[in-house]
């Protein structure tokens, strides 16, 4: 078992894309759930959307990539509006049944036949790199050190998240320092008596609904730009795993999303080097390296339901500051 | 009460707009569908052919392959080629829509439609022959009839898993999303009992339902009783039930694998009933089975006492337990006997699909939560009557619209639902908010 | 925390009607009028009234037995229910359909009977919200501090000095939800005075208060109108309603059954019918005295309260209208 190699896999996943991609969409969903009391279970359409409307309008409509990442932020407000004008009055729970079933909804929609030409159907969308990859200042080469050494694509994509992510992460946290998010934390706890104090609940939910929503398709992009577009990867199970990334962090902080998907993504890589080396070694002799990736999800459910039961509140929320409102 | 009502009616409008939208944009592009030759070219196998016409190859006749769960359709290219990728070695069932022949011509020798079996090497050729004849159509007035009665069997089957998820709602508040993978674990102990232990099926099916009964039991006995006990919010027990879906339906995966597996006897002869209308002996039995098991609970809730004490907890558990009844011996019992329909309904679903694969209940959870919404939250008949609906709409919309989209209507229904009359067909207003 | 100061006896606004004092009577000088306004669940009707006028800078109080429909009539005015139909104005501007958040803004702002502090915001942060009109309050203005901070600076100390006449300066950076009962409903009627309202209706505002606060609530109360508001506030507590309110209306089964000035209205026979209504299950004969058995404390406490209103003088004060 080459432990070095696991350790610095593992501390390579710390600022990989897909860790990037996750935050931003915790991040969606903290303003979303964490700040704005909505239960918000369709995050994975989000980023689907993100990610289809940014490979979208540079394969099929010839935009730069950098159109495609703003095509990307307007489809989420579209998305937003639709599903948020008619459901933002439901209760809790029927609003997580609804945006479960609209993310569904999407996801076979740009699953199906129909709209092969532009979706690419089962097989997804690929191919779409040059224009960003054109737009790299970087000159070719490696660098870095350790763990943290890639090509000047890799940075690239790295870079361009992370910036991304920092510019996020800066309007999450004035924001919510706010009168508007002052309104909106109040919204989180009793509508009704925002309400009677003269501010329009609805469309304060509305704007929260689109500002997350705007971050959830940037997480999208983010985790497609360096590879492919896979539907598979947008199912239900994304959705669970990024609320298990928020609470693992603090669904009412702003660095909690941050931190969760760190931990997420630190450990699920760590896991699925070590896991199955231990199979191999002959350490965990009653199971195959399949089963061995298979454990990881396992995990990842029981932490959730471990998380949600004992730490409501994550690792940098405050017990005070009750997560789960209602 | 808050200002809910308000917009209602604004709303509904503008709902049947985009809905309206929608479904033009997807008949609009069905209309032009994409020339693609390959589909599925990641999946490991791969079943191909030539579509030729006295040598002269076709361009743009629709291939469709359905089996083992797996649903994809392609157009042949300009030499008449075509392939599919397929995840698994089994039997699948190839069609030529004959509709998209060019005029005059059909298929010539042997049906339309063909079984193909994946041999060793992994991949399979399958060439039809296109002559001048008469064509092999399905009257319209067949499909419907049978994809009524097929709309009927899943509906019954939905039910099953409907009323429990209904029941514990009812009685508990919780929005359980761990049913999708009680629906999975009835299916996996039938199979356990019926190849590993090697029991008849006959014998094999009750016991796994009576485990899966079990299974409901342990599940209230060791985690929801302790966690309402704790006082969690219903929030938070909903999240608890999505980190326990996960973590099951992931056990699941771990130990059957990825794949589907079949149950005994899920291929049997077809029976012409009439015209092209045609079921199995399963088919048969599995609605015979789902119209006795609900009829037997519809008594069990009506006539019982216990039956009659769960409705009044769903009505209003701290009346109820002012009344005397003992709500915690209640909700146990519904857990019980919702876990064992939710099994049955497994067993059935394994049948119908046919196959059996880990997530085979979280693909239709969400069908599950529709029925119950459309029936009316916590009211058990209700689910009833929202299921049926719902198992007919998804096969009618098939005749329409194509299969891979077959879910989005009755999602889309759901959301409707919720929006117009949150309480349901069945439900009563007071209980919503 | 009860108040220092001896209670003060202040002046009661008189002539504030014109006509007899019956249901549905004009107003002087009306801020708020509702004319058939109706609201059912099921089959029952809820709030079921003719017409209804609030005199301007006085202190109203709504009253009636349980089920009466009072808040339901609260929260049809404030937008926070639908009526089935019925038109009502606000200083002579239709509030019919005008949704809650608006009727507020236009100055006539409700506390809950269920308080509804906001627990997990500080109690500044609480007073704060309550103010109108803040730059902040928009997405995009609320990026930039520079644009918002001063008015912030303004609210707070508007916020602290109401906060001290309320004596809950000492907890401002406390999380409401550490507050007494007694004290957030001191915070949400100081939160609702952060908008300047014109009108302020109070849903039970002494429910679950501590006794050695009711005083210093009522100063408040009387403070209000001192200050030029106008108070419609909805309480069971007839010794309170007795000692601040100006005008009573009296509701039963949805309907104003009667309303005048207050010790005209507790004598007012519709009135007593009115609670009666609310005590079926107790033995009328009995309490009467036609048949002979046992009462109960309930029972006991009614029949007084009718011997009580049998003795009493004609209703007085018929002289004050017009």
């Amino acid at each position: 078992m080459d432990w070095l190699q696991i350790l610095s896999n593992t501390a390579s996943s710390i600022i990989g894309p897909a860790t990037i991609g996750y935050a931003l969409a915790a991040i969606g969903l903290a303003v979303h759930f964490g700040f704005a009391g909505l239960l918000n279970m369709g995050i994975a359409a989000y980023m689907a959307i993100g990610a289809y409307s940014y490979a979208i309008s540079i394969l099929t409509f010839g935009l730069p990539w950098w159109a495609g990442i703003l095509v990307a932020m307007g489809g989420s407000v579209v998305f937003s509006l639709i599903l948020g004008i008619p459901t933002l009055r439901l209760r809790g729970d029927y609003l997580a049944i609804v945006t479960i079933a609209a993310a569904e909804i999407v996801r076979l929609l740009f699953l199906t036949t129909t709209f092969d030409k532009y979706t690419g159907s089962a097989d997804g969308l690929s191919g779409y790199h040059s224009s960003f990859r054109d737009a790299n200042p970087i000159p070719p080469g490696t660098y870095g050190f350790g763990p943290w050494t890639y090509n000047e694509t890799g940075w690239w994509v790295r870079i361009v998240g992370l910036v991304i992510l920092a510019l996020a992460v800066l309007i999450v946290y004035v924001s919510m320092r706010s009168p508007w998010g002052r309104v909106l934390r109040g919204i989180r706890e009793d509508e009704d008596a925002v309400r009677a104090l003269g501010k329009n609940v609805f469309s304060y939910k509305l704007q929260a609904l689109v500002l997350g929503g705007v971050f959830g398709s940037l997480g999208g992009v983010v985790y497609a730009m360096p590879s492919n577009v896979n539907p598979g990867v947008y199912g239900t199970s994304l959705t669970f795993f990024v609320w298990t990334a928020l609470l693992l962090g603090g669904a009412a902080t702003v660095f909690g999303p941050l931190l969760g998907a760190l931990i997420y993504w630190g450990v699920m890589t760590l896991l699925s080097n070590i896991l199955p080396a231990l199979v191999t070694s002959g350490i965990l002799p009653f199971m195959s390296t399949t089963q061995a990736q298979t454990l990881r999800f396992i995990l990842v459910g029981v932490s959730l339901m471990l998380l949600v039961i004992y730490r409501p509140q994550g690792i940098l929320g405050n017990k005070k500051e009750l997560t789960f409102v209602k | 009460m808050t200002i809910t009502g308000r917009l209602r009616v604004r709303n509904l409008r503008w709902l049947f707009v985009v809905f309206a939208a929608l479904l033009a944009a997807t008949t609009l592009f069905s209309a032009s569908p994409a020339f693609a030759d390959v589909v599925g070219e990641d999946e490991p196998f791969r079943i191909s052919g030539n579509v030729k016409n006295q040598g002269v190859p076709l361009e743009g006749v629709l291939i469709m392959v359905t089996g083992g769960g797996h649903d994809a359709q392609v157009r042949t290219d300009a030499a008449g080629q075509w392939r599919i990728g397929v995840p698994e070695k089994s039997t699948y069932t190839v069609t030529l829509d004959e509709s998209t022949l060019p005029d005059g011509i059909a298929v010539v020798e042997g049906s339309n439609a063909q079984e193909v079996e994946i041999g060793p090497s992994g991949r399979i050729t399958l060439n039809y022959f296109i002559g001048q004849g008469e064509r092999n159509v399905t009257s319209f007035a067949d499909q419907l009839i049978s994809r009524l009665i097929n709309g009927v069997n899943f509906g019954l089957m939905l039910g099953l898993a409907a009323v429990g998820i209904s029941l514990v709602f009812g009685t508990t508040g919780l929005s359980n999303f761990a049913h999708a993978e009680m629906v999975t674990f009835g299916a996996i102990a039938a199979l356990l009992l019926g190849t590993t232990v090697a029991l008849p099926i006959w014998a094999a099916i009750p016991i796994a339902v009576i485990v899966s009964g079990a299974f409901g039991w342990a599940m209230d006995a060791g985690l929801w009783k302790p966690l309402r006990s704790k006082g969690l919010g219903l929030v938070q027990l909903m999240i608890v039930s999505i980190g326990l879906s996960l973590a099951l339906r992931y056990i699941f995966q771990y130990f059957i694998g990825g794949g589907t597996l079949q149950l005994p006897g899920a291929n049997t002869e077809k029976l012409t009933l009439f015209g092209a209308v045609s079921m199995s002996w399963i088919d048969i039995v599995s609605m015979a089975i789902s119209v006795i098991v609900i009829i037997a609970f519809a008594c069990w809730l009506l006539f019982t006492r216990i039956g009659k004490a769960t409705r009044a907890v769903s009505d209003n558990a701290s009346l109820a337990a002012a009344s005397g009844i003992d709500v915690d011996k209640v909700v146990r019992i519904v857990w019980i006997v919702s876990a064992a329909m939710a099994g049955l309904a497994g067993v059935l679903y394994a049948y119908y699909r046919p196959g059996i694969k880990w997530d085979m209940g979280a693909q239709i959870l969400l069908l599950v939560f529709a029925s119950v919404t459309l029936g009316g939250l916590g009211t058990a008949f209700g689910a009833l009557v929202g299921s049926i609906i719902v198992g007919i709409m998804v096969e009618i919309s098939g005749l329409w619209i194509t299969s891979d989209l077959k879910f989005v209507g009755a999602l889309g229904i759901l959301i409707l639902v919720l929006l117009v009359r949150p309480q349901g067909i069945l439900g009563r207003k007071e209980r919503i908010g | 925390m009860s108040s220092d100061v001896a209670p003060r006896q202040r002046v009661k606004s008189t002539g504030l009607h014109i006509g007899d004092a019956v249901p549905g009577v004009a107003k002087v000088d009306p801020i708020l009028i509702a004319d058939s306004v109706t609201r059912s669940f099921g089959g029952l009707k809820a709030v079921d009234v003719e017409h209804l006028e609030i005199p301007r800078n006085a202190i109203t109080a709504l009253i009636g037995p349980n089920g009466a429909g009072k808040t339901t009539l609260f929260n049809l005015l404030t937008g926070f229910d639908k009526p089935d139909h019925g038109t009502w104005t606000f200083e002579g501007r239709s509030l019919a359909g005008v949704p809650a958040f608006k009727v507020a803004q236009r100055g006539q702002v409700r506390t809950f009977q269920l308080t509804k502090s906001l627990g997990l915001l500080t109690v500044l942060e609480n007073m704060k919200l309550g103010a109108k009109g803040q730059r902040g309050e928009n997405f995009w203005a609320g990026l930039f501090p520079h644009v918002w901070r001063k008015q912030e600076d303004a609210f707070e100390v508007k916020a602290i000095e109401l906060l001290t006449r309320f004596k809950l300066d000492t907890k401002k950076d406390d999380f409401a939800a550490s507050l007494s009962g007694g004290q957030r409903k001191l915070l949400e009627m100081a939160r609702a005075l952060m908008s300047d309202p014109t009108l302020v209706m109070l849903d039970e505002p002494m429910a679950g208060v501590n006794p050695a606060l009711t005083q210093s609530l009522l100063e408040h109360i009387l403070d209000l109108k001192d200050q030029g508001m106008t108070v419609l506030f909805v309480e069971h507590d007839m010794h309170m309603v007795r000692h601040i309110a100006d005008w009573v209306v009296v509701m039963a089964e949805g309907r104003v059954v009667a309303e005048g000035p207050p010790h005209v209205v507790m004598k007012d026979p519709a009135v007593v019918d009115a609670y009666l209504g609310a005590h079926q299950d107790v033995d009328l004969g009995v309490v009467t005295g036609r048949y002979a058995g046992e009462l109960t404390g309930e029972a006991s406490e009614l029949a007084s309260e009718i011997q009580g209103l049998d003795h009493s003088p004609d209703p007085a004060g018929k002289e004050q209208t017009t």
